[in-house]
This record gives structure tokens, sequence and C-alpha cells, in this order.
């Protein structure tokens, strides 16, 4: 990965700052967002704030990065909301928040990266979605939902850039120790796992290898794919 | 870093498209380039482009008019695709477009 620019949303904590760590360890050039500043940094690693809703702010970001590093050779759709809700509990405001985050900030990181990555004929984009959506789990109607639309316009969109040599691939992960699950009852977690077919919570490293394996140059023939973790589809 | 403005009138902003348009055309192996101007129609059965070319031409564009003259716009609209109403219709219509949205940000 020596001299490859990969940019990964959602930095601050969690996956994205593991994904971030892992790539500079492979000699990347990791650019991170994230909607506040990190308590950490790291070499080759260079930070923006940017919400990833707001299109002047990922345009700028974009620019900066064509600018200071003259390429974009991977971009990881990590940034993510969830809200573990009954349907007929769920304030509108919530829905709205949910699909801005998960699916307009992957269409708009995805259209901006696109425009970088099609000049030098070569791109690799990442976006994640969730097992919530083959296991159809209850109480994540809207946040499964709009990881359903990110599978859809991902597989749209790897059609739309193929000419380009770029790629667009999901990974699927299954419930991870994050703080996106910290609010869900463990008996719940037990639940999921138990669908599972290899019954255990989700490492990092699980992701990070189905990423790294989309990314590699050597992928090129394969995009518009969802691998779910876990033995779920 | 140093940027240097230059003012973008309408003129300039055509020779953007067309510049753009020439080297698009050249990297699809067109060898010999149809005379080129503002009435060139961009989209339609007299286009001179297909639509991924289209595609290709409006991201040169916005990229060109970045970096060379500073002007960050997003060239998206919903009529994109449009045969009568596009922003995109022609390199004139284009043009008129880009100096509607520069106008929008000053």
């Amino acid at each position: 990965m020596e001299g490859s620019v990969v940019l990964i949303t959602g930095t601050r904590k969690g996956i994205g700052r593991f994904l971030a760590e892992h790539y500079v360890r492979r000699g990347a050039q990791v650019v991170g967002c994230s909607r506040s500043e990190p308590d950490w940094t790291l070499e080759r690693y260079r930070h923006f704030c940017v919400d990833v809703t707001d299109e002047a702010g990922v345009r700028k970001m974009m620019t900066a990065i064509g600018k200071e590093f003259g390429r974009l050779d991977v971009l990881i759709n990590n940034a993510g909301i969830a809200s573990m809700n009954h349907v007929l509990l769920t304030p509108a405001a919530t829905a709205e928040r949910i699909f801005a985050t998960n699916m307009q900030g992957v269409f708009l990181l995805c259209r901006e990266a696109a425009k970088l990555m099609q000049r030098r004929r070569y791109g690799r984009i990442v976006n994640i979605s969730t097992v919530a959506v083959p296991l159809r789990l209850e109480g994540e109607a809207l946040y499964a939902a709009s990881k359903s639309a990110v599978v859809t316009f991902t597989q749209i969109l790897a059609r739309e850039v193929a000419a380009y040599g770029i790629t667009a691939n999901v990974v699927a992960p299954t419930p991870i120790e994050t703080d996106l699950i910290r609010n869900v009852p463990r008996e719940k977690i037990d639940a999921i796992v138990e669908r599972l077919a290899i019954k255990r919570l989700g490492r990092f490293e699980d992701v990070a290898n189905v990423i790294d394996f989309f990314i590699q140059p050597e992928s090129d023939y394969i995009t518009g794919q969802v691998i779910t973790l876990g033995g779920v589809g | 870093m140093q940027t240097t403005t230059v003012k973008l009138d309408r003129d300039t902003v055509v020779q953007v498209i067309l510049s753009a348009l020439r080297d698009v055309l050249e990297s699809q192996g067109v060898e010999e380039l149809p005379a080129l101007d503002e009435t060139t129609r961009l989209i339609g059965r007299s286009a001179v482009l297909d639509s991924m070319g289209l595609v290709t031409l409006i991201v040169e564009v916005e990229q060109r008019l970045e970096a060379d003259y500073d002007l960050v716009v997003v060239l998206a609209d919903d009529r994109a695709m449009s045969q009568t109403r596009s922003p995109f219709l022609s390199v004139a219509t284009l043009a008129d477009y880009v100096m509607q949205l520069a106008a929008e940000q000053a």
C-alpha cells in the first residue's frame, strides 16, 4: 500500500480508528474525517473535521486531498449511526438523521471521491452494510433500511464507475464490540450471535480482512459485491 | 500555497469547456475532431459524445474550473439527461449554467 492514499470516514473512534491505524501500518497515507477532532494522532495520518452530510464540506476536503496528495486510491465509507427502536416509537427526526449520515453521506463521499479517482483511472470504494439487513433484525428497521439502501446504491454505482477503473463493494459486519451496540441489551446481542453460522462477535480484524481483499489491485475484476461476515446470507 | 484568482468571464468558460471537450474526444480515440464551438450539442442525436463521455466532460470541466480558476461548483442537475431542458444540452447552455452557479456563489 506504499504510496497509496486511503480516505476513511468516521475515524475518531471504533473501527474507523482501527482501520486508520491498520492502513498507516501498511504504508498508506491515510486521510480521515469525523465531525470533531480525534484525541489521537498518527504519522502519515491527516484529519479533516467534516460532517459527511455537508456537501460543501465534503467537496472542500476532496479538493484539499487532490491538492495535497494528488490522488485518491481508496475510499472506505465507515461513518455511520444506528438507532435501536421499535418502528412505532421512532421519531421522524431520527429517521432523517439515520438516512442523512448512512445514505446521503455515502453518496456524497462516493460522488466526490470518484471524480478524483477517475483522473488516474483507478479507485477502490468500500461501503459498510450490516447483518441486520439479511437477518431482518427487529428494532433496527430504520438502520437496516438505510444500510440496505447503501447496498443497492453501491451495486449500481459499481456499474456506473466501472469504465473509470473504479470498483465499489460492500462488507456487512456482524455486531462488533463498539459504541454502536453499547446500548443494546446483552441478551439481544447473544440472540443475534446464535443466528450466525460462526457463533462469536465480530472483530475489527474481520472487517479489515475483507476490505484488504476488496482494495488490493488484483481485485480489479470484483465489483458490486457484498461480503457478509459470520456466515450469514 | 499561492493561489491566483483569474477573473472568469463567459468566453473563458466556453474555452475551458471546448478544451475539455477536445481532450475527452481524443481520449475516446476520436481521430478527426469535428468543428467545436458554442453550438456543439452535448446531448441528443447530434451530440458529439455518448452519455459516458458527457459525464467525463462534466467532471473534467468541474475540475479545471477548480484547479485553474479557484471556482468550486458542483455541476449536477436533476435535468441532466433531459433532451430539452438539460443545462448540459450544448456548450453554450453549459457555459450559461457555470456562469449562473458562479454568480450564485459571488
